[in-house]
């Protein structure tokens, strides 16, 4: 319990924070403030994706049915994630480029782990069989997340982007102010721990449920 | 029995069941070619640009294979003969006959569909050896991905929608690539060598995935 109030207290700090104390980048002007919220979901997105392929590869060794319901779960999770960087995203991209939309590699890749987290959990919902089901979906979460590095690597090289990279590009356009790192970086470890929090409560309801499933 | 003679004889089996009613074949056929002639059509006199056609060439070769492709394990089930199968011969060597399969399949597709787009939408076309440098391995890698993935939909409810609905996803990188590269090629602007790595690369990738997994879809 301590440590959920810790969380809302640091996140509710991180929200003031992005407002208040971080100073605007050059160039992106208010808009400075989505690098706080949006690119954590997006990290949080890509998270609970590789979480969910390390259980995918556990279940095909283990065929316990707990790591097939954690891929499951994290597969859930990463589909809210990915809704709201994407939302949160097409917001920007219209303040900032005009349009909601504009196949930016980065828009291309988020939308493809979008399709990728629906088709998974699509899938799960079509075949019957709990073995089948979580032994179908393990090899197409892992067949998924191979191609992932095509994407990511790749179509950037192919196409042209617009996208501000104040972290990841070396010759990096947009000077990360101190301040701005230090709310940015709380929001990341924020994002992270509440993913982890929903990831645990789920996990605990899932257990549950098949206790009670199982009780006569 | 060795392994190659059993690939061969899943791949020759495949061969002939699907020559006594040519139902793959004809299916994406039919609607390959229906795609390039209803869209020649509308566009009717007014050129389009190579950009364009090159998409477009993709799209009908993706949408062909989606109609097609998907059969090999589809047929397994409603023909029941699936559980035979997997008592008479090795996963690896049903995936790799299914895969080869399904390469002859699309290739001969190709064979009747891109003389077919050349004599409706008259792209010019840079450099022929690497337009079927790109054809030849984006088929590779179409067929390796959508062979694995048509053996997890023949076992779920939904098959058709299902196929295209889990490959788009997965093939998306393959379809970049592979647009950008005939693009180039159709423009005459640069080379397509990054973009035939870049398949190359994806098939070899898709293709190992397939062998390492397929085993887990394949065997209860």
């Amino acid at each position: 319990m301590l440590w959920q109030l810790l969380l809302f207290v640091w996140m509710s700090l991180v929200i003031v924070a992005g407002f208040l104390y971080a100073p605007l980048a050059e160039k992106l002007y208010e808009m400075t403030r989505i690098i706080y919220f949006h690119i954590p979901a997006a990290w949080v997105a890509v998270l609970a994706f590789l979480v969910s392929t390390v259980f995918s590869i556990r279940y095909l060794a283990t065929r316990a049915w707990g790591d097939d319901a954690r891929a499951a779960i994290s597969a859930e999770l990463g589909l809210l994630f990915a809704v709201l960087a994407t939302a949160s995203g097409a917001i920007f991209a219209k303040a900032m480029w005009g349009a909601y939309w504009n196949w930016d590699p980065r828009e291309t890749s988020i939308f493809l782990l979008l399709l990728i987290y629906g088709a998974y959990l699509t899938l799960r919902s079509a075949v019957e069989g709990e073995d089948k089901r979580a032994r179908l979906a393990a090899v197409y979460n892992i067949l998924a997340f191979v191609t992932v590095p095509f994407l990511v690597f790749v179509v950037p090289r192919l196409y042209f982007s617009l996208h501000p990279d104040p972290l990841l590009n070396a010759q990096a356009r947009l000077e990360m102010h101190p301040r701005m790192l230090q709310v940015f970086l709380a929001s990341l470890a924020g994002f992270t721990m509440l993913y982890f929090w929903i990831f645990d409560l789920s996990w605990k309801v899932a257990r549950l449920k098949r206790k009670q499933e199982e009780a006569p | 029995m060795p392994w190659v003679e059993g690939v061969l004889a899943v791949f020759l089996k495949d061969w002939r069941s699907e020559f006594r009613t040519r139902y793959a074949l004809n299916a994406a056929l039919l609607f390959a070619v229906t795609t390039l002639v209803v869209v020649s059509f509308a566009i009717g006199a007014f050129g389009i640009s190579g950009d364009l056609l090159a998409a477009f060439l993709w799209v009908v070769i993706l949408f062909s294979s989606m109609a097609g492709l998907g059969q090999v394990f589809i047929k397994e089930v409603e023909s029941r003969t699936f559980t035979a199968l997997r008592l008479v011969a090795r996963p690896s060597e049903v995936w790799a006959g299914k895969f080869f399969f399904n390469l002859v399949l699309l290739l001969g597709l190709e064979v009747i569909i891109i003389p077919l787009f050349f004599i409706l939408l008259n792209p010019r076309v840079s450099d022929w050896g690497g337009f079927l440098a790109i054809l030849i391995l984006g088929s590779i890698g179409l067929a390796g991905a959508t062979t694995l993935i048509a053996a997890i939909i023949a076992q779920a409810k939904g098959k058709g929608a299902l196929l295209a609905g889990l490959s788009y996803p997965i093939l998306i990188p393959l379809l970049a690539a592979a647009t950008s590269g005939t693009r180039h090629l159709f423009r005459g602007d640069g080379s397509a060598g990054q973009e035939t790595q870049i398949l190359a690369a994806y098939a070899v990738v898709v293709i190992t995935a397939a062998f390492l997994l397929f085993e887990f879809v394949w065997s209860e």
